[in-house]
């Protein structure tokens, strides 16, 4: 038999990249603060989690600006959709694995 | 945090923040309680006030020459658009205090997307059915006014329950029901309005209130 931990997505073991995840994947676009104040977590650790979504090939980046202040949204890929999923199922996997 | 070890935790970790995310979630059933309270205030102002003029009608209804049918109806009308606006108003404000209160309490910001969307998902079909009801008035129409009501804060509700949590529907659907009926018991619009706005509402809002908040 297959090890269902196996399928889980080393990437997704923060909790913090999850729940980034979780939210791209029902809101086409987020900007940076709103994400920041859903995760509640600071600027600088957001940042790191999101740059490393990014060199993943999970989340896109749209910089943009709102009057002078730079506006930078995110938004995930089909990568990303792909993977989120097959982690999902190998949590529900495992749910079913232990019963 | 390690999600290989609870993976059901993970799992509705990933709920809460999908939910949290897409939906606001502190609409408080306070909200629908007042609101009600206020409709039934209001159904009652708006009673009194027909009556009050069906006794004027009947008293001067013989007199013939002097009698001005038309200015008291109009004062009627007047009186009645007032007492509409006015239990708005107060239902809005009452509902929006409540549920202000609660997302302070959850840490939740008030203006975010999550609000933004419900906000422009329910004021739609309700700005349109103002429209409609606004014709209706215009071409004497006066039954159309309560089912018309019903009907579109029904269909807002409905489409509301998309962005807000998810047991609003039905009490669309309630409202929906009871503006149908109304339009094949059309002299009733008054007992049917309160009917909705006040005793839906307010049943709403205990089950709301009981389900999240006690």
């Amino acid at each position: 038999m297959k090890n269902p931990i196996g399928n889980l997505n080393k990437i997704f073991d923060s909790r913090i990249r999850l729940g980034v995840m979780s939210i791209l994947m029902v809101n086409e676009e987020v900007s940076f603060n709103d994400l920041k104040t859903m995760m509640e977590v600071t600027d600088g650790n957001l940042a790191s989690h999101l740059v490393n979504l990014e060199e993943n090939g999970f989340i896109k980046v749209h910089k943009g600006f709102i009057g002078r202040k730079t506006n930078t949204t995110y938004s995930i890929t089909k990568a990303g959709e792909k993977a989120f999923k097959e982690h999902i199922e190998a949590l529900e996997n495992m749910i079913k694995g232990v019963r | 945090m390690d999600s290989q070890h609870q993976p059901l935790e993970t799992l509705q970790d990933i709920k809460r923040m999908m939910e949290r995310s897409s939906r606001f979630i502190s609409l408080s059933g306070w909200s629908g309680i007042c609101a009600g309270v206020c409709a039934l205030i209001g159904a009652w102002a708006a009673y009194s006030r027909l009556g009050r003029f069906n006794v004027y009608y009947r008293e001067h209804r013989h007199d013939g020459g002097l009698y001005n049918a038309g200015q008291a109806s109009t004062e009627l009308f007047i009186d009645l658009i007032w007492i509409a606006v006015i239990t708005f108003i107060a239902a809005l404000i009452s509902a929006f205090l409540f549920t202000y209160i609660r997302s302070r309490k959850n840490g939740v910001p008030i203006w975010d997307r999550t609000v933004q969307r419900l906000t422009w998902n329910t004021l739609l079909p309700m700005a349109v059915g103002g429209i409609v009801i606004w014709r209706a008035l215009e071409f004497g129409y006066y039954e159309l006014v309560a089912p018309g009501c019903l009907i579109f804060y029904g269909l807002a509700l409905v489409n509301a329950s998309k962005y807000t949590l998810g047991e609003i529907r039905y009490l669309g659907y309630g409202q929906i029901m009871l503006g149908i009926l109304n339009l094949w018991i059309i002299n009733e619009g008054l007992y049917f309005w309160a009917a909705g706005f006040g005793v839906l509402h307010i049943v709403y809002g205990i089950v709301m209130w009981y389900k999240y908040e006690r």
